[in-house]
């Protein structure tokens, strides 16, 4: 999990940081003074978790989780025990640490969040069996973060060493994961795999010339033991 | 009166010397910096802004092991968010108190 910590207070975000190292998933990729500061790396990037203080000068923690359009999981550290009431009426807010923050209380602040974040991950990436997608969407993991793609989107899909080149209608998507990967979870009555490197969307082809189609603006190559299957597959007249 | 520690600063470092020399380091920079900004506040006879350091200063007592002055300092924060000083004398005798042991403690 990404996180920041957010903490008018040297010795808070020194401590709370110290805290995140004993746990190996918990990275903290910024620290901030005032919850401005964070508003705007906010604005530009995403994280799984804010650390963040209420009681800071001209704008509170409370200020900014009500400036956030979609504001990720919030754990609140404090030096004030009456704000818990408040503090949960803000859905995104799902512990409170009650300052000097012991390791023992950390912990399971940080349990919770990570039970939290599967739940919230869990229902759109099922087992199920190849071709058997039961939904539209599929979700890839990018620098930890977990990007949905709507597969009826997808016109093609390369194969690039370690990683593979997810392409859509609107972008691009480099992932480390292998075609044999993808293929189970794509639906196979809409894509193919032509070539040992590509899996196309058939709906997607523009035109076939002998052992090439034309998607988008990408000619794929088709390899001689997968052209009649693709043959098959279009509706020829 | 009770005496500072750093016993929550060895727990926290869980051996890491290197944790407790930063931890210390930053608490002998910045303990001064917020003492200072209380009295500034004093003198301007501020009850929010008051409040407002004493609030922080609390993290740094509890920090310190100073469990019954925390608990002062609790007590002296609400009283200057309902308009009064009661117990200004005693924290600022914690106050004194963190300096005496910030100042003689080795990083």
């Amino acid at each position: 999990m990404n996180c920041i910590i957010i903490d008018d207070e040297i010795t808070a975000r020194v401590v709370i940081a110290q805290l995140c190292r004993t746990h190996d998933n918990l990275h903290v990729v910024e620290e901030f003074p005032n919850a401005i500061q964070a508003l705007k790396y906010l604005n530009q990037n995403e994280v799984d978790l804010i650390f963040l203080d209420i009681h800071m000068p001209d704008f509170t923690g409370f200020d900014l989780i009500e400036t956030l359009k979609n504001p990720p999981k919030v754990i609140l550290t404090t030096s004030d025990a009456n704000f818990a009431i408040q503090a949960f009426e803000y859905k995104c807010i799902i512990d409170y640490l009650v300052k000097p923050i012991t390791a023992e209380r950390f912990d399971k602040a940080v349990q919770k969040a990570e039970s939290l974040i599967v739940q919230d991950i869990e229902p759109v990436a099922p087992l199920r069996k190849r071709g058997e997608t039961s939904g539209k969407d599929l979700y890839v993991n990018i620098d930890r973060r977990l990007i949905k793609i709507d597969m009826s989107s997808v016109y093609l899909v390369e194969a690039k060493g370690d990683y593979i080149q997810i392409k859509t209608d609107n972008k691009n998507y480099t992932v480390h994961s292998t075609l044999k990967k993808i293929e189970e979870k794509l639906p196979d009555h809409t894509f193919l795999k032509v070539h040992r490197s590509y899996i196309i969307n058939i709906k997607k082809i523009i035109d076939i010339e002998d052992n090439s189609v034309l998607i988008k603006k990408d000619v794929i190559p088709v390899s001689r033991s997968n052209r009649s299957e693709l043959m098959k597959r279009l509706n020829l007249l | 009166m009770e005496k500072p520690n750093l016993n929550y600063v060895k727990e926290m470092s869980g051996g890491d010397a290197e944790f407790e020399k930063t931890i210390v380091g930053i608490l002998k920079m910045e303990y001064p910096q917020e003492k200072a900004i209380y009295y500034k506040s004093v003198e301007e006879n501020d009850l929010k802004k008051i409040a407002d350091i004493v609030h922080k200063l609390k993290h740094k007592i509890s920090i310190l092991g100073l469990l019954k002055s925390y608990e002062l300092a609790i007590g002296y924060e609400k009283s200057l968010l309902s308009g009064s000083m009661e117990g200004k004398e005693d924290f600022e005798e914690i106050l004194q108190n963190m300096t005496d042991y910030l100042e003689n403690l080795e990083v």
